[in-house]
């Protein structure tokens, strides 16, 4: 039965799959098992601190996600959203939109998290290396939505501002296998960060809204 | 010698910025682009003689040189073996990269410390590698050949397989893969463009492109340095040099580039 089972999740994958029109050359299939065995002895896993191994490691949205690769069947894509919505926390005091500058300083950052970037200078949130945002930025990467006049095009709506919380907060909540990290779960950028980042999208004295 | 080579290399670079800034073009990009293509404008060749002075003379607790290495075609064959690597060696029952060939030729052959070659894979600004400029010097002698990989080998077709379940595997805080910036069309980071390296164009522009002597580092950088430098982007740990992760992916993408002409050096930004 179960063996039945995964032969049809494998022939879901090669169908829903597009990289089933690679070729294959006649390779082996890679477990997850074998994969992680050979990151840990790549990246000397041994001699690496508690928080820098779990970075080796998956949790299930990405084992689901890899396992997939990025196109899960119904089901599971309603599995990864569910969970990721319970992850969201809110701000406490119900104030979503913070400081738009301190927005804008933290979405043109790409600072932080690297091996040997300096703690002190804190995580930015990169958001111009996908995303197009205040028109006079002209670096910005394009594998993101453009979010020029975000909160405009939205009426600045109390329930736009909550959705595009949770969309920063967990990606994956709105789309599941989203390539967007999930700034708040991961625990990337804190609560209060999130609150800035979502003034620059949606304050109206913010350049994102202006011409 | 090192001080002179890094002077001869920044003061190349110079030269470069300066014809750039001289050439009055009505599109400076391209003109940028060509002067970058000119050969007598690339330091990476400076690299291709240090190389060379590498492999031939004799170095190391063995006093040897790196001669006889066996870099897949047979002792000392050098003409066209970059472009069949990686590929797997009967005399270590795995496959090897051409870094990692260099290296246990230079082991082997030379009496070289492993992990000390590894610890000075990459030049930084205080220390050059010797490796980098082994490598340029090894894929210059198969520039202008295609690309050939047979993985007639299990251990090659494990490899290409292994390569290929890393380039969409998610970790890390940023839950990225290789996938997730290299299998768009057209995207870019910034204003970096993104090859989707599942296509051969694309991935023969990437891979054929390596070692490049690269402006902004002012030294060499080959594949095994992309690959390290690409898990560093993901918010990685670091990649091991030479590490199993590493052939596989380098396997995987150089059979994507199948046919692809060897350029090399090439120079990049």
């Amino acid at each position: 039965m179960r063996r039945n089972l995964l032969a049809a999740v494998a022939v879901l994958a090669l169908i829903a799959h597009p990289a089933a029109a690679e070729p294959r050359h006649g390779v082996p299939t890679i477990s997850q098992e074998r994969l992680l065995e050979a990151m840990k002895r790549s990246f000397n896993y041994d001699r690496l601190s508690p928080e820098l191994r779990a970075r080796l490691d998956q949790d299930e949205m990405q084992r689901l996600c890899t396992e997939y690769r990025n196109d899960p069947p119904a089901d599971v894509a309603e599995r990864i959203q569910k969970a990721a919505m319970e992850s969201v926390v809110f701000p406490p005091d119900g104030k979503f939109l913070g400081d738009w500058r301190r927005g804008e300083r933290l979405s043109l950052d790409g600072h932080g998290l690297r091996m040997r970037d300096d703690p002190r200078r804190g995580v930015g949130g990169n958001c111009y290396a996908c995303h197009q945002m205040a028109p006079k930025e002209l670096s910005y990467g394009t594998l993101g939505p453009s979010l020029l006049q975000y909160g405009k095009l939205r009426d600045y709506d109390a329930e736009a501002i909550r959705d595009a919380y949770i969309k920063i907060y967990n990606s994956n909540a709105a789309f599941a296998c989203s390539i967007m990290p999930r700034y708040g779960t991961q625990k990337i950028l804190s609560i209060e960060d999130i609150t800035h980042v979502l003034a620059f999208l949606f304050d109206r004295e913010s350049p994102v809204n202006k011409d | 010698m090192r001080v002179s080579l890094w002077a001869i290399g920044a003061a190349a670079g110079v030269w470069v910025a300066m014809s750039t800034g001289l050439a009055q073009s009505d599109n400076p990009v391209e003109e940028y682009r060509r002067m970058l293509a000119d050969p007598f404008a690339n330091p990476g060749f400076l690299f291709v003689d240090e190389g060379e002075r590498l492999w031939t003379e004799k170095r190391g607790p063995k006093n040897a040189s790196l001669e006889q290495c066996d870099l897949g075609l047979g002792p000392g064959v050098l003409d066209g073996a970059y472009a069949q690597l990686p590929r797997y060696f009967a005399d270590v029952d795995k496959v090897m990269d051409a870094e990692s060939r260099i290296v246990h030729c230079m082991v082997t052959l030379q009496g070289f410390d492993e992990a000390e070659i590894r610890r000075r894979a990459f030049s930084t600004r205080d220390r050059k590698s010797e490796l980098e400029a082994l490598v340029t010097f090894v894929a210059e002698k198969s520039a202008g050949q295609p690309f050939r990989i047979t993985l007639e080998h299990p251990k090659e077709k494990e490899a290409y397989a292994l390569g290929e379940a890393t380039f969409f595997r998610r970790a890390g805080p940023f839950d990225f893969s290789c996938a997730t910036c290299h299998s768009n069309e057209g995207a870019r980071i910034r204003l970096q463009e993104l090859a989707n390296l599942r296509k051969r164009e694309q991935a023969i522009g990437a891979v054929a492109t390596w070692p490049a002597y690269r402006t902004s580092h002012e030294t060499v950088r080959t594949m095994q340095h992309r690959m390290f430098d690409c898990f560093w982007q993901m918010r990685m740990p670091d990649m091991g040099h030479g590490s199993e992760i590493s052939v596989a992916l380098i396997t995987f993408l150089t059979k994507n580039a199948e046919g692809g002409e060897v350029v090399a050096p090439a120079i990049k930004r």
